[in-house]
């Protein structure tokens, strides 16, 4: 896995809804707006999980859902990210313990960010790739580390 | 050709293509930040197409278990290589072209076909329902701007033809007699009406939005890309850029082939003056494609397929032909002793 450094210039974001509410995608939305616009930072929503770095994942992952979640996490080429945003599906949320219920996210895919709020704030969000940023670093620091040794 | 017509035939065109990719990829990224500017947003860096492409490079390359494994993966190269030759016939601004004397006008318009081709080949060879949705919708929407297209591309050479020009289809003399010349005031509306047919054209040969149907990312999750990633997809974006300056170059070289050399004072063939000259086709360039790309883009929603062959065939089909017939017109007009006289009293 190679990890460059236009990669955190360019995240191109596929969002994936495993049954939320749709508020937090409506506040995904919010953050693409004027007002937040973070096309300021490359981001860019695409409509294929095939052109996408960052997974937006939403929502508490219902049983039916469980088996898309993976199948669109693998179709998502390396290197990738995975941002669970919505406190019901970082733990269930208002949905937590209910019989319809395969999730939380963590259990299905390997989640990287955890963005909390029911539904998170727009800025939040940005928080939240602001914090990928920071992991993609720190990977990036553990690779050349890797290749150092070899 | 001789072996060192040859060697420098090779030059020029890696130089060439060279050339689309990096200013492609800068009107992309003008592009980007002036759209955003209109919607009240501050958008991206100028560079960001740059580090777009950087990082698809540098991304996993995923081709599907049921696609067409060697379609799949030569049709991005056979995108780009079709962009970048239809360069090296087109004058970029004081630059003679490449490949001058070879190939004229009927060329550029089988040319500008194959891109596309290459794109609906790869749609099809994906093996997605979604990309061959997108595949269909392109083949439709080829069929439907070629004929406006051919009505301009037409006219033009008629005009030539009718003055005696040697090859009217050639696309250095079309450049070198601008269609404005020698026409009176029908003849300039005329004109005029063929310029807006073809920048209505050129946002549907680059499949951007409001034509952007074949590749509709929230109705076809990204059509006839959708199952691209990585490489593949980072050729067909510096495809998409060099098709982009093709369809500004051939704009500029049909409408606007003026230079700045000569009005600024500069001795022609000086480098001070082809440096000027240079950099006056890149802003003629940028601003057409400003026009047609980036206004277009930003101030229209998606339409429908539908829509868009009827855009084609009726309105704009019937406006070129209009031109066409104003221009026919003026040009019987010009023997009568008062009509060039109208223009003169503005
Ligand atoms: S976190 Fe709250 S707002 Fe977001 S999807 Fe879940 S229930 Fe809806």
């Amino acid at each position: 896995m190679k990890l460059v450094k236009s990669l955190d210039k360019s995240l191109w974001v596929f969002h994936v809804n495993s049954g939320s509410c749709n508020g937090c995608d409506i506040e995904i939305v919010a953050a693409l707006t004027p007002r937040y616009d973070v096309e300021r930072f490359g981001i860019k929503l695409v409509g294929s999980p095939r052109h996408a770095d960052v997974l937006l994942v939403t929502g508490p992952v219902t049983k039916p859902m469980r088996e898309r979640i993976k199948r669109i996490y693998d179709q998502t080429p390396d290197p990738k990210v995975v941002m669970c945003v919505g406190t019901c599906g970082s733990t269930g949320g208002v949905f937590y313990d209910s019989y319809t219920l395969d999730g939380p996210i963590d259990d299905v895919i390997p989640v990287t960010i955890y963005v909390i709020g029911c539904p998170p704030r727009p800025e939040a969000i940005i928080d939240g790739v602001v914090k990928a940023w920071a992991k993609l670093e720190e990977l990036r620091g553990e690779t050349k580390k890797k290749e150092g040794k070899k | 050709m001789n072996g060192m017509d040859i060697l420098m035939a090779v030059i020029g065109s890696v130089l060439v293509m060279l050339f689309g990719i990096f200013f492609g990829l800068v009107f992309k990224g003008i592009d980007r930040v002036l759209s955003a500017r209109m919607q009240a947003r501050i958008g991206p860096r100028v560079r960001q197409p740059f580090w777009d492409v950087g990082k698809l490079f540098s991304k996993e390359n995923i081709i599907p278990e049921n696609a067409v494994k060697w379609m799949f993966s030569s049709a991005p190269v056979l995108g780009l290589a079709s962009s970048a030759v239809m360069l090296l016939y087109l004058p970029l601004g004081p630059l003679a072209p490449v490949l001058q004397g070879h190939g004229d006008i009927i060329l550029m318009l089988y040319l500008l076909v194959i891109p596309s081709l290459a794109m609906v080949t790869g749609g099809f060879a994906s093996g997605s329902p979604y990309a061959a949705v997108g595949a269909q919708r392109e083949m439709v929407m080829m069929m439907s701007y070629e004929f406006p297209l051919a009505a301009v591309v037409v006219s033009i050479a008629w005009k030539l033809n009718v003055f005696g020009i040697a090859n009217p289809f050639s696309i250095t003399s079309i450049a070198s007699n601008p269609i404005w010349m020698n026409s009176g005031i029908l003849g300039i509306i005329g004109s005029a009406i063929l310029l807006v047919v073809l920048i209505i054209v050129t946002p549907a040969e680059l499949s951007k939005i409001p034509f952007d149907a074949p590749e509709a990312e929230t109705e076809i999750v990204g059509g006839l890309l959708a199952e691209y990633s990585g490489r593949n997809l980072g050729i067909f974006y510096l495809a998409d850029a060099v098709k982009t300056i093709v369809m500004g170059a051939l704009l500029v070289a049909i409408f606007f082939p003026w230079g700045i050399a000569g009005i600024v004072g500069l001795a022609a063939g000086s480098v001070g003056a082809i440096a000027a000259d240079i950099a006056f086709f890149l802003l003629k360039l940028f601003l057409v494609l400003f026009v047609s790309v980036t206004v277009i883009r930003t101030s229209f929603a998606r339409l429908k397929i539908d829509q868009i062959v009827y855009t084609y065939w009726a309105p704009l089909t019937i406006a070129a032909l209009f031109g066409l017939v104003l221009i026919i017109w003026d040009l019987n007009l010009l023997g009568i002793e008062w009509y060039p006289q109208v223009l003169g009293g503005w």
